[in-house]
């Protein structure tokens, strides 16, 4: 059951957050809801007051920059997975909403939702960390940028601070003759893992410049793993497909997977390198007709 | 029902939603915690849609809000303001079953009933954008209503049926 609360409905970011600085603890912001009164419901939580954002106009735009795609926090996953910016500049990313929790979750819930929640088993976090994405918070005297490397903390924890609000997600356009994919699996309601690569193929289109690997779902936070990108990197395209078995053991042992309902630790590492190898399948062929194209 | 309706505590706050349910204005003061699914049931009697798992994955809580699917049961009720809400009881018109559960019924699309509503209003928002949808798109589209009944070929079944009685108006249009 549902305890008794109070709203606010503040329309602007600097009265969020001011609301959230005068009540501390005892507030909490309320997007769509999907976790927060989940969490709420089952008496894990119970904060007084829910700060309603949805009323500050703005926040749900979806925009192309010169550099970035602008995603604003409160895009709902069926937003983003419609959206013709996303769908013709970030369409991993589309593919990837299509695929996010069930259709009425996906209808309310928000990607600063998802993001803030910081569920292990969640999909956005992998994907933006292999996009090199950047988020934007703001707070009643400012705003600054972090990297989404930076976000994640731990298990439901991010660097976040409790006045602060997530405004926007900033997701790099995709240079030329680069690809990207997602893959996840799981058999629960939620992912067990998550992989996400980034490539793209150096001036002659024969081997491999820049390298982004993350792994989602098998430990207390998505991660980007260096090991694994580094042994690709530089590589003709053959040579790193022969060394991605190899990258996918190396992102397996640090991905900080953890047995669970989810599965045992080795079946995840096993289940990472699976969908790395097939990720990098994707992302040379998307490459390549990026080169040709 | 009348407890929702009579306890509120002195001093606790109300919020005004006006809303259309089923075609119908309705205007009410909710508490913020009041969700959507206990306010349509208990308030308005319309049981259709059911409270089964009460965590957003099962599907029988569905309800339409401006068109799309919702779970009523993790809702609050003030998200409704100044919106469009359908229920199964608004599907019918003039007695006339909708062609979704017309369809449900010849094709056996349900058993016990238990999921039903809640599967006729996704499959009435999934077909409102993708009127032609394949199997596949059924699937995808429905892997968020469960049932513990039929096994689902039944239900994919009757969803194709009722695409096709659906679009047979369309055609005739198109084609005069
Ligand atoms: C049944 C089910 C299945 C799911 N499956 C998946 C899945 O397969 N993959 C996946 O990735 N996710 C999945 N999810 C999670 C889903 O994506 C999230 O529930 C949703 O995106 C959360 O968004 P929300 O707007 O509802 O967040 P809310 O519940 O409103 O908020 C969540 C938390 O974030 C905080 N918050 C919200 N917005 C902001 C902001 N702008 N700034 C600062 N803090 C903020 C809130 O205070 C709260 O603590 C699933 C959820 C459910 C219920
Ligand atoms: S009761 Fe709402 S989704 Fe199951
Ligand atoms: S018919 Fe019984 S749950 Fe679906």
């Amino acid at each position: 059951m549902l305890r008794r609360f109070r709203l606010e409905e503040p329309e602007t970011v600097q009265e969020a957050s001011q609301l959230l600085a005068r009540h501390g603890e005892a507030a909490r912001i309320y997007a769509g809801g999907t976790e927060l009164l989940l969490v709420m419901k089952e008496g894990l939580a119970h904060y007084e007051r829910l700060v309603n954002v949805k009323k500050i106009p703005h926040l749900d735009e979806v925009k192309l920059t010169d550099g970035f795609v602008s995603i604003g926090a409160l895009s709902t996953h069926r937003q983003l997975l419609f959206s013709p910016v996303v769908r013709r500049h970030l369409p991993a990313f589309a593919g990837m909403e299509a695929n996010v929790a069930n259709i009425r979750v996906r209808e309310v819930g928000t990607i600063g939702g998802n993001l803030c929640f910081a569920e292990p088993h969640a999909d956005p976090g992998t994907l933006l960390l292999a996009l090199g994405a950047k988020v934007i918070a703001a707070k009643n005297t400012g705003q600054r940028e972090i990297l989404i490397e930076k976000f994640f903390v731990d298990a439901y924890e991010t660097c976040l601070e409790p006045d602060e609000l997530l405004t926007e997600i900033r997701v790099p356009r995709l240079p030329a003759r680069s690809g990207v994919a997602y893959l996840k699996f799981g058999y629960l309601e939620r992912p067990s893992v998550g992989v996400a690569l980034f490539l793209s193929l150096d001036g002659n289109g024969k081997s491999v410049g820049d390298a982004r690997i993350a792994v989602g779902c098998v430990g207390p936070t998505a991660r980007r793993i260096q090991e694994a990108e580094s042994l690709l990197e530089g590589k003709s395209v053959d040579e790193a497909s022969r060394l991605i078995a190899e990258a996918g053991a190396a992102a397996a042992r640090a991905s900080q997977a953890i047995s669970d309902l989810h599965g045992s630790q080795d079946y995840k590492e096993h289940i990472v390198g699976v969908l790395l190898k097939r990720a990098f399948r994707q992302a040379v062929e998307q490459c390549r007709q990026r080169v040709e194209g | 029902m009348m407890a929702s309706l009579m306890s509120k505590p002195r001093g606790a706050q109300t919020i005004p939603v006006s809303f259309i349910v089923n075609g119908k204005a309705y205007e009410l003061e909710v508490e913020p915690h009041e969700l959507l699914l206990d306010v349509i049931r208990d308030r308005l009697g319309l049981t259709g849609a059911k409270r089964s798992c009460d965590v957003e994955v099962c599907g029988a809580c569905t309800l339409l809000l401006d068109g799309r699917p919702v779970s009523a049961c993790t809702l609050p009720a003030f998200e409704a303001r100044g919106r469009q809400v359908q229920t199964i009881e608004g599907l019918a018109e003039n007695g006339k079953l909708h062609p979704l559960q017309q369809a449900f019924i010849e094709h056996g699309g349900f058993q016990c009933g238990f999921c039903t509503p809640g599967m006729i209003l996704a499959a009435k928002a999934m077909l409102e954008e993708n009127p032609d949808p394949t199997e596949e798109q059924i699937k995808h589209f429905m892997h968020g209503n469960i049932c513990r009944c039929t096994g689902y070929k039944k239900i994919i079944e009757s969803i194709l049926a009722a695409a096709k009685k659906m679009r047979a108006p369309l055609s005739a249009k198109r084609k005069s």
